[in-house]
């Protein structure tokens, strides 16, 4: 198990380390420099910004520099906001993206666990026709459609929740919900598979032969042997809603990573994709690991690496 | 005791008279053997919704590549002066098709507000530049579609060889192309499309080569595991000692033993293509104006529907429906093929 830690975070190291290679290397590439939005300046000007930023020493210096820097946390400054770090426009959004995040996070897996074992109990059914009918939805319509749709008839037809904008809890509502159902349908989908797996097994048989009720068998060892696969979707879960965050963010205009991601993308602010893109991947890295890591914790049957020896 | 017996003719008797028919009926096979694909697509075909869905896309599909002769206007020719037009289909007088909608309060004729002479129409309204939106449309699911079979090239053409390769060669070859995967897939899509974008120009050329970059890894690790299985089978053996090259080894025993992993995993490479496109001309750094594209067309819909809603359901709809069909058809394709869902 250890050796198998060691080994992923090798490669977690490896990952952030190309993706902080290329985007510098491609930041370099790029035509224009850091001046173009300025106003006109004096070539002794440039010469001492150049100075001061180190911008007149060699790639290979300025390479040292930024991943020496980015060691340190420092993901560089912003050319779009009066040189403000991209570590504190990060600070700044974080929150309502960490909100939004969360909250689809909890509301997809819980509905979509609900739903998926619902559907697996009554499989065959009209309940199980119907949570297959919602998966299917919730997997194939795209989140920014999903998005458009919510914020017309929620938001602006039945005025129910705010159109956009972020000022309280239940302008978070509508976000919530465009994010949340791909994890729902994914994670019930996932569900009925393996509750429908773990209903046709030995101990099930065994538990309702004891004598125990229904609700014990599927509360005491349905639900809770199916679970611990479901586990394995979170880190693609984190994927998708990190991704429709971009969309979602800009769609509802609310202040939060994501939505700055677009602008800067749109507005060549490279510093700051640099940094977030910097940022993205670590979060994503991390999280899968972390993922990775528990289900050998949590599932007994899994020993990572090493054969298991303990 | 046994001398005592009657002979045993006079103890039996033939239950038919005629002995030339005997177990003719019974014994034979009425029913053709089917082949395992023959099966399959007799699954499929019983498969309601898989076939309602196959249906649908190949209508889609059909419309898409006779998109320039079905597109009743050019699908970027502004008209400023009949912009945002409702839709109008001929004279039909539906609500919601015949040219009137709520402005300001009340309900205007904008084709009679517009001076649009009589025979001019446009069935699905135009959008903000007076631009035909069912010619758009039409565009934009044409460009999904492209999308589609770019996507699916790339898992033919580069992730089954990779995976066959890393597969049937193994050991360190297959260590190292490993590797490659393990860290290109460590790489969120999303960073490795934006950074393309930043070098490249925003535009069809750079969603293909980021599809190329990355579409075809769970391709690759399909193919890969179940070519390790079919490297051990007897078959693949014999034909080793036979002295068969890889190569025709590949084309004769593998694929067609691979042909539902590569058939089941493009139908939902399909999918998830056609929505990064979308994904990326939505937020502006895919498709550039003024083509369109269901992401860009969506984009321009969300910002007027207020008071043009018919501009966002359109290319909601069409992206949705394409989605869902194309998701259906890939698991109706995952049921034929398993042999267990007889």
């Amino acid at each position: 198990m250890t050796k198998y830690i060691i080994r992923r975070i090798f490669y977690l190291i490896l990952t952030l380390f190309i993706v902080a290679s290329v985007t510098f290397f491609l930041m370099k590439f790029l035509p224009g420099t850091p001046y173009s939005n300025q106003a006109k300046l004096q070539p002794s000007q440039i010469a001492i910004m150049n100075q001061k930023y180190g911008l007149n020493k060699p790639l290979w210096d300025q390479y040292l520099i930024y991943m020496g820097n980015l060691l340190h946390g420092n993901l560089g400054t912003s050319f779009q906001f009066n040189n403000q770090p991209v570590t504190q426009l990060i600070a700044h959004d974080i929150g309502p993206s960490m909100q939004i995040g969360t909250q689809a996070m909890i509301v997809g897996s819980v509905l979509g666990i609900l739903l998926g074992a619902v559907a697996a109990i009554k499989k065959n059914t009209w309940v199980d026709s119907g949570a297959t009918f919602i998966s299917i939805l919730g997997i194939s319509i795209p989140s920014f459609v999903l998005a458009v749709l919510l914020q017309y008839y929620f938001g602006y037809k039945l005025q129910w929740f705010p159109v956009a904008l972020w000022q309280n809890f239940s302008s978070s509502i509508l976000p919530t919900l465009a994010l949340a159902a791909f994890p729902l349908a994914n994670v019930a989908r996932f569900m009925r598979t393996e509750m429908v797996d773990v209903l046709d097994s030995d101990y099930i048989e065994l538990a309702k032969a004891k004598g125990d009720s229904e609700r014990k068998t599927i509360t005491h060892h349905a639900l809770r042997n199916s679970l611990i696969p479901v586990i394995t979707i979170v880190g693609p879960m984190a994927v998708s809603i990190m991704t429709g965050s971009l969309v979602v963010e800009n769609i509802f205009s609310i202040p939060g990573i994501g939505n700055q991601f677009v602008q800067s993308i749109l507005t060549n602010d490279y510093p700051t994709i640099m940094g977030l893109t910097i940022f993205y991947s670590f979060l994503l890295v991390v999280i899968i690991l972390v993922v990775d890591i528990l289900y050998g914790i949590i599932d007994p049957r899994i020993r990572l690496g090493n054969g298991g020896k303990e | 005791m046994a001398e005592n017996l009657p002979p045993l003719e006079d103890q039996f008797q033939f239950a038919s008279d005629d002995l030339s028919n005997l177990d003719t009926e019974s014994e034979s096979i009425n029913t053709p053997s089917l082949t395992y694909f023959q099966d399959v697509k007799r699954r499929l075909i019983r498969n309601k919704v898989a076939m309602t869905s196959l249906i649908l896309l190949v209508i889609i599909a059909l419309v898409a590549i006779f998109a320039p002769i079905l597109s009743p206007h050019d699908p970027n020719a502004q008209n400023v002066l009949y912009a945002n037009l409702p839709p109008k289909w001929g004279s039909l007088n539906i609500p919601g098709l015949n040219g009137i909608h709520e402005a300001g309060g009340h309900m205007v004729n904008a084709y009679q507000a517009e001076h649009v002479p009589k025979g001019t129409y446009y069935i699905m309204g135009t959008d903000y530049l007076g631009r035909d939106l069912f010619s758009r449309i039409l565009y934009g699911t044409r460009l999904s579609l492209f999308i589609a079979v770019v996507a699916t090239a790339v898992d033919l053409l580069v992730g089954v060889p990779y995976g066959l390769i890393s597969g049937w060669v193994g050991g360190a070859v297959d260590t190292f192309m490993q590797r490659i995967v393990e860290i290109l897939s460590s790489i969120p899509n999303l960073i490795v499309v934006v950074l393309l974008l930043l070098i490249l120009k925003p535009g069809i050329t750079s969603i293909i080569i980021a599809i190329a970059f990355t579409g075809w890894i769970t391709m690759s690790r399909l193919v890969r595991a179940q070519t390790f299985k079919l490297k051990e089978s007897e078959y693949v053996l014999a034909a080793r000692t036979l002295g068969e090259s890889p190569f025709k080894i590949a084309m004769k025993h593998l694929i067609p033993n691979l042909s539902s992993t590569i058939i089941i995993q493009t139908m939902f490479t399909i999918p998830s293509a056609i929505f990064f496109e979308a994904f990326l001309s939505f937020i502006g750094i895919g498709i550039p104006a003024p083509n369109a594209s269901l992401g860009t067309l969506l984009n321009d819909g969300q910002k007027a529907f207020h008071f043009l809603p018919y501009q966002m359901w359109v290319p909601a709809i069409v992206l949705s429906v394409i989605m869902i069909t194309t998701n259906l058809l890939g698991d109706g394709l995952r049921d034929a093929f398993d042999p267990k869902s007889k």
